[in-house]
């Protein structure tokens, strides 16, 4: 046994003269001082970067049996689904990870609105997390295009002539995404490029800056305040732990839940009602025949519901880009002296929630057929949704807040 | 630093200049790579003009030729439909086409070249979703009066049997005519005209 430990040490000395084994090691996990408050919230994170793995692997599976060709795509997806060898569980994995990341990412990013991570020194942090998410936006809409179904044509077909309404450059922007006319095999073809390499690279590279710029300011926490200000004697912070085995071992029993739950969908309900697979996705594209009711699956249709609510293109399309631009301000927008929720008072409490529910509401309307009700209603939300941003400067400023402790709360 | 014989506005000047020279070659390299993106010769060559035979086509009917695969109606209007179009004037949000995209011999009451024969690209131009036609006696829930016309399901853009959208829904201008012209009585050409030859 001693002699392997040995011959252990002595191989990762052999690496660590020639590389920064273990200084990066120790820099992010086994000496990396993490707030020891942190709660349910703070699993989403290490969540996010599962389902990127999962998406990495079952997509390089998918790739081996796709065709990115019109007239063979559709086939292929179903030879997938029929004829491969696992093959149907792959490509749910694929489809269901696709709505996780979503999820995994909207609550990660409602856990930094409910704490103040994205005030200062967070607020690059909080920005190179929303390139991460238009990343993920960007990617998703490139991979619905491929299975080449009704709702992957008019979705990509819709999307696309939301860049048409670009003055001036508009159509030939549309063209130059398209490059043809109209969404074709050419389009398709393109689309798998990016989705399948220019994406992913891009996104795996903002991870690896995301973690360094917050090893680099240190984790915020549910209290909001800076552990850094009180360290002991040897500069570690007293309220901080190390990251590893404490927060590795932490993050292993969420990603234990996460996958009981994960296989549950994948197993159970893979199309999720319809939610995230949609039925009209399993008739071929037909580029004469639009579905009855196009939607974007449910992660698109709060900003979808924007778009719907105003009776203009040019503003819908100004307005859609604005809802989903307004995060990136609110390091900006928020002008509370405190940061968590925690020691915020009720505007800020009253604010948040009603953000939420507007968010789940236009979500929820986007998945509906436009009646002249669920329109005023989207209207209504939609102004509740701006609302939020807009007037953040003024209530946080109003607000009454509790006084913050020195110490992380800690049961 | 002078005295170490550095001249350091030269290497300045060289600095500059070498950022600049190496900034056009980077943009000049962008352009074959943007290039790229466009319609390919064959793309173009596939949305090469087509033919449409109008001869079996009945009033109130609607045939539906490919083009750019782009669907592109050919709607043959009955008298009264005709007649019906002239009173939707006040309804409608660009009556004259002045806003509209069409070939100049397109901009008329009908919009059209002969007046029984509409031609458009069957995309609604708000976000391209294909329009379903609706004529008047077909059963709908566009109201009471509805005269006939198509009727976008994915926002509820509504379009007259001139393909002139009505207020207050989200499209922004009247249906595109594509150039096109008739090289007999029921035969014509779409994607192509004399201003715009094949």
């Amino acid at each position: 046994m001693s002699a392997l430990n040995r011959a252990l040490a002595a191989t990762i000395g052999w690496v660590d003269a020639r590389y920064p084994l273990l200084k990066t090691w120790n820099e992010h996990l086994a000496q990396y001082y993490a707030p020891k408050n942190f709660n349910f919230w703070y699993y989403f994170g290490s969540l996010a970067l599962l389902v990127l793995v999962i998406q990495i692997v079952t997509g390089i599976w998918l790739t081996m049996n796709y065709k990115p060709d019109a007239e063979t795509a559709f086939a292929s997806v179903e030879y997938i689904m029929r004829d491969v060898e696992w093959g149907w569980l792959i490509r749910y994995l694929h489809s269901t990870g696709a709505s996780a990341f979503f999820v995994v990412i909207y609550l990660h990013m409602f856990r930094a609105m409910l704490y103040g991570s994205y005030r200062y020194p967070r607020e690059l942090l909080w920005l190179i997390g929303m390139a991460i998410y238009f990343c993920l936006m960007g990617e998703a809409f490139f991979g619905y295009l491929l299975p080449w179904g009704q709702m992957s044509f008019w979705g990509a077909k819709v999307i696309v002539s939301l860049f048409g309404a670009v003055p001036l450059v508009g159509d030939w922007l549309a063209t130059l995404i398209r490059g043809d006319f109209g969404i074709s095999d050419v389009t398709l073809n393109r689309f798998f490029a990016f989705h399948v390499v220019a994406m992913p690279l891009v996104l795996c590279g903002l991870v690896v800056v995301h973690i360094i710029a917050l090893h680099e300011v240190g984790s915020n926490n549910p209290d909001g305040i800076e552990i850094k200000k009180k360290k002991d004697a040897n500069g570690i912070p007293l309220d901080g732990i190390p990251f590893h085995p404490y927060y590795t071992v932490k993050d292993i029993v969420g990603v234990v839940v996460f996958l009981i739950l994960f296989s549950a969908v994948v197993f159970f309900a893979p199309e999720m009602g319809g939610y995230f697979l949609e039925a009209n996705n399993f008739i071929p594209a037909d580029p004469f025949k639009t579905p009855p009711h196009i939607a974007p699956v449910w992660y698109f249709t709060p900003f979808y519901s924007i778009l719907r609510a105003i009776p203009d293109q040019f503003l819908g399309v100004v307005a859609m880009g604005a809802s989903v631009m307004m995060f990136c301000f609110l390091p900006w927008l928020d002008r509370s002296p405190v940061k968590s929720m925690r020691y915020r008072g009720p505007l800020s409490r009253l604010a948040l929630a009603l953000f939420v529910v507007s968010f789940v509401v236009l979500g929820y309307l986007g998945t509906q057929a436009p009646t002249p009700a669920m329109t005023l209603l989207a209207r209504i939300f939609s102004v509740v949704y701006f609302a939020f941003f807009l007037l953040m400067p003024i209530y946080t400023k109003l607000d009454s807040n509790r006084p913050v402790p020195e110490r992380v709360t800690f049961p | 630093m002078a005295n170490d014989g550095v001249d350091k506005g030269r290497r300045c000047f060289l600095t500059a200049a070498t950022t600049v020279v190496g900034g056009v070659g980077a943009a000049a390299a962008a352009v074959p790579f943007v290039q790229s993106l466009q319609p390919s010769a064959r793309t173009k060559a596939i949305g090469a003009p087509v033919e449409a035979d109008v001869s079996r086509l009945k009033p109130g009917e609607r045939m539906i030729a490919k083009w750019r695969g782009q669907p592109v109606w050919i709607l043959r209007r009955s008298e009264e439909a005709l007649a019906s179009i002239g009173a939707l004037n006040d309804q409608v949000r660009d009556p004259g086409s002045a806003e509209s995209e069409q070939p100049q011999y397109a901009i008329n009451e009908n919009r059209s070249i002969k007046p029984e024969y509409l031609v458009v690209v069957g995309l609604c131009t708000h976000l391209g979703c294909s329009p379903l036609y609706v004529p008047a006696d077909a059963p709908h829930d566009l109201g009471a009066d509805w005269k006939g016309g198509f009727h976008c399901p994915c926002h509820g853009s509504k379009f007259d049997l001139a393909g002139r959208v009505y207020k207050g829904v989200p499209a922004p201008t009247n249906l595109t005519v594509p150039p096109h012209e008739f090289v007999s009585e029921t035969r014509l050409i779409i994607g192509a005209d004399k201003e715009h030859p094949a």
